[in-house]
């Protein structure tokens, strides 16, 4: 198990060079910190003198790759690709544009984030199982078609309007919790409330009706049947046959979920003003920010990776007879 | 009044999608079991109504793609000059909508405006008038209410004559029954209708009511658009004045793009590498794996986000490579399609490449190793056409999701060029308007069911075709 992780963790190597080439190449050769100083400063002040110092602000007056005129090791070190790619696998992320340090953001930032996206991915899941279970309890009647219906048409709406008619309806026309804002402690209770509902509500359309399709799959096994035949009433047929078969398909999309959680919900932060990274990603994007949108790509991929490793893990847990080599 | 005729980008690749999926259609009624699944399709009467609905959406779009610029007024003499601004063939159908603006928000089906103003030759600030909702009524603004379902029945009225002569012309054409074919809609009734005459044996199995019944809600609700928007806004105007029902229809058009270009343009690079890499296997199948793992890991938001922003840069610093705003516009609408694209075809690669190492080790492709039938035509005769089902699902699934995802990343900033009308700049700019008070709520209600109806029908037309297409699910 454990030589396993471990190599896990060496393929992940290649994957995140991959992605930092990626992004440099997107960030830097794309686009050169030129344009980037023209786009930034605006038609009416671009002078040579003015790109010269934006690039000079920002650490982009190096060489891309090769220092020619540095010597030494320093030829590879002094350049951008090395102090602004290279130096990010030591979580080294540099400095925002408004001379924050980035790294120290992120952890700030990451609290209120995971306040909002834990309880809303916890609850969801339970939502979703639970809602599930009684379509397949209820199977073929009116109810699980009723249900079926439900579903289709709630993942036909836009998540934008489930957070804004939540808005409005629950704070608005009822008053009761406050439209946006956060504050640290038991305070913040008052201010999650609405932001997780609002994720549960709106997470209802897509989950079920796949979980529904795995229960049902499951449902017409043989074991299901022996279950049955033993007299087992349907209520522990379901919940403790059916419900622990069925996860490992569920585990594949849910697990990987879970580091990403660290990042936020980039809707949900914005629209409730909540300081998360999620906020911080999206006045990065409006502010045009490189250096940030370069910080979250490479986090957001470390994360998904150690997803995938959970993922693997969870099965184990799951299921016994997995075994990982 | 002569024009110049407009190719943007996005119309000629939406006319070559339109032109292939005609060609795949022809190829398809050959094709025994391609009958047999589409006949799947066309019996279920869920699908067919949302087909139909899907199709007055398109139909809205294909109009909205033929562009051209209009010729300006010259004096005798002058050389030829074209407008700026390039319209397209529902602009000229709607150009009372788009012209008929007012000056600021008013409320739907209203006769003032929503804000108050200070009026000539007085002291007081009142509504005003609106300059062109309601100024049929005079100053008889007691007719209002009556007026509104003096239209509203004759709206109703119009759409069900045209209801009657599209169906009746259709039946005659085919040798059906009006009433036999919509009585065949009741549930429980057998679709053999009559005494089995080869007309409807034809016809029989074709949920044709389903059809029938939603074209008549559609007519009704086009009857009562028509009616009342010769008189008013009927979804209001937005803060600048315009129509929303106006934008709400122009709208589609950019929907329908994102979700059809960008599975396009990932589909023949999903489908390359995905079975090269199932086929090959070895380095390539490495290789391949290792590209797409990496660009999936990237959260897919963020990478888009990135993309985009550099392709603004590039945009941005290049104003010389578009003669016209629109030009630049759809520029950046195809872009955003191919960068959607680029990180949404990990997922069909891998499914490809699945199904591909499966079907390696079946028996008809052993057969034509053992002929001796090279790699590629093996790939191409035999693996291909054993995966397309799975391109057609994944086209139909991620339909809706794109049309979905456009509001949200326009939302965010990284989604179409703000003067491209979409949904997601619609909902962007509504969305500041609700502290108000009293709310001005229709900008994002229309938007929200505009959107709502089409991913709505586009759901349900998936899913019928994934239940028909894919061999596990029928089980």
């Amino acid at each position: 198990m454990l030589a396993y992780v471990i190599r896990r963790l060496l393929y992940a190597i290649p994957i995140l060079i991959g992605v930092n080439l990626l992004t440099f190449a997107l960030f830097f050769v794309v686009n050169t910190p030129d344009d980037m100083a023209r786009m930034q400063l605006g038609v009416k002040r671009v002078t040579p003198d003015a790109i010269q110092k934006w690039k000079a602000e920002r650490g982009y007056d190096k060489p891309l790759v090769w220092n020619a005129a540095a010597a030494g090791t320093a030829a590879v070190t002094d350049t951008i690709f090395f102090s602004k790619s290279v130096r990010m696998f030591a979580a080294d992320f540099g400095r925002a544009d408004d001379g924050r340090d980035i790294a120290r953001e992120i952890a700030t930032r990451m609290g209120p984030s995971l306040a909002i996206a834990v309880p809303t991915f916890v609850l969801g899941l339970f939502v979703a199982i639970a809602f599930a279970l009684l379509l397949v309890f209820f199977r073929a009647t009116t109810l699980d078609f009723t249900g079926v219906v439900l579903c289709v048409a709630m993942m036909s709406i836009s998540g934008l309007f489930y957070i804004i008619g939540g808005q409005w309806l629950v704070s608005k026309v009822w008053h009761l919790a406050p439209i946006s804002g956060y504050s640290g402690g038991l305070d913040a209770g008052k201010f999650l409330i609405l932001p997780v509902i609002i994720g549960v509500i709106g997470g209802i359309g897509s989950s079920p009706r796949w979980y529904r399709t795995i229960f049902l799959e499951e449902i017409t096994r043989d074991y299901v049947r022996t279950a049955r035949a033993k007299g087992l009433p349907e209520r522990v047929v379901l919940f403790r046959h059916v419900l622990r078969n069925a996860l490992i398909p569920i585990l594949t999309g849910v697990v990987v979920v879970i580091p990403t959680l660290f990042m936020g919900s980039l809707l949900t932060e914005s629209f409730f003003g909540i300081p998360g990274l999620g906020s911080y990603t999206i006045d990065a994007i409006n502010a045009q920010d490189f250096a940030v949108v370069r910080s979250m790509v490479f986090i957001g991929s470390v994360l998904y990776i150690v997803g995938l490793l959970l993922t693997d893990i969870s099965y184990t847990l799951a299921d016994p007879r997995v075994r990982l080599q | 009044m002569s024009f110049q005729v407009v190719f943007l980008w996005s119309d000629v690749l939406l006319f070559v999608l339109i032109a292939a999926i005609v060609a795949l259609i022809l190829w398809a009624r050959r094709q025994d079991a391609l009958r047999a699944a589409w006949g799947r399709v066309a019996r279920d009467g869920m699908a067919m109504a949302a087909a139909t609905v899907l199709a007055a959406f398109v139909i809205i779009g294909l109009l909205d793609s033929l562009h051209y610029r209009p010729r300006l007024d010259a004096r005798p003499g002058e050389p030829v000059r074209y407008a700026v601004e390039v319209h397209s063939a529902l602009d000229a159908l709607l150009s009372d909508l788009r012209q008929r603006s007012e000056k600021t928000y008013s409320a739907p089906l209203a006769t003032h405006l929503f804000a108050k103003e200070a009026l000539e030759n007085s002291t007081q600030r009142e509504f005003p008038r609106l300059k062109h909702g309601g100024t049929h009524l005079g100053a008889d603004l007691a007719n209002h209410e009556f007026d509104i379902a003096l239209r509203v029945s004759r709206g109703c009225a119009g759409g069900v004559a045209l209801w009657l002569l599209l169906t009746t012309l259709w039946c005659r054409l085919k040798g059906l029954e009006l009433l036999a074919v919509l009585a065949a809609m009741k549930p429980g009734a057998d679709l053999k209708v009559g005494a089995g005459d080869t007309a409807i044996g034809a016809e029989k199995n074709v949920a044709t009511g389903a059809v029938f019944v939603t074209l008549l809600a559609i007519l009704l609700l086009l009857g009562i658009a028509v009616a009342l928007g010769g008189g008013y806004h009927v979804f209001g105007t937005d803060k600048v004045g315009q129509d929303v029902l106006y934008l709400s229809l122009k709208s589609i058009r950019t929907g329908l793009l994102i979700g059809t270009l960008t599975t396009l343009v990932m589909l023949p690079l999903a489908v390359l590498l995905g079975i090269l890499a199932g086929y090959v296997g070895g380095w390539v199948d490495d290789v391949i794996q290792y590209l797409y793992t990496t660009l999936s890991s990237i959260p897919g938001v963020l990478l888009i986000a990135a993309a985009v922003l550099m392709m603004q840069v590039i945009i941005d610093t290049h104003p010389d490579w578009f003669a016209t705003s629109a030009e630049r516009a759809d520029a950046r609408l195809l872009a955003l399609c191919l960068i959607l694209g680029m990180t949404s075809w990990t997922g069909v690669a891998r499914l490809l490449r699945g199904e591909t190492l499966k079907l390696r080790e079946l028996e008809f492709v052993q057969a034509a190793q053992a002929f001796g039938v090279g790699r590629f035509a093996i790939m191409r005769r035999h693996i291909l056409p054993n995966l397309m089902h799975i391109v057609l699902i994944a086209l139909v699934m991620d339909f809706s999701g794109l049309v979905l995802a456009e509001a949200v990343l326009s939302y965010v900033g990284v989604g179409v060029d703000p003067t491209t009308i979409s949904f997601g700049t619609m909902i962007n700019t509504a969305r500041m308007e609700l502290a108000r008070e009293p709310m001005v709520w229709w900008s994002l209600a229309a938007a929200f069911t505009f959107m709502f109806a089409l991913v709505l029908a586009a759901n349900l037309f998936a899913d019928a075709v994934r239940d028909a297409f894919d061999p596990r699910s029928s089980a």
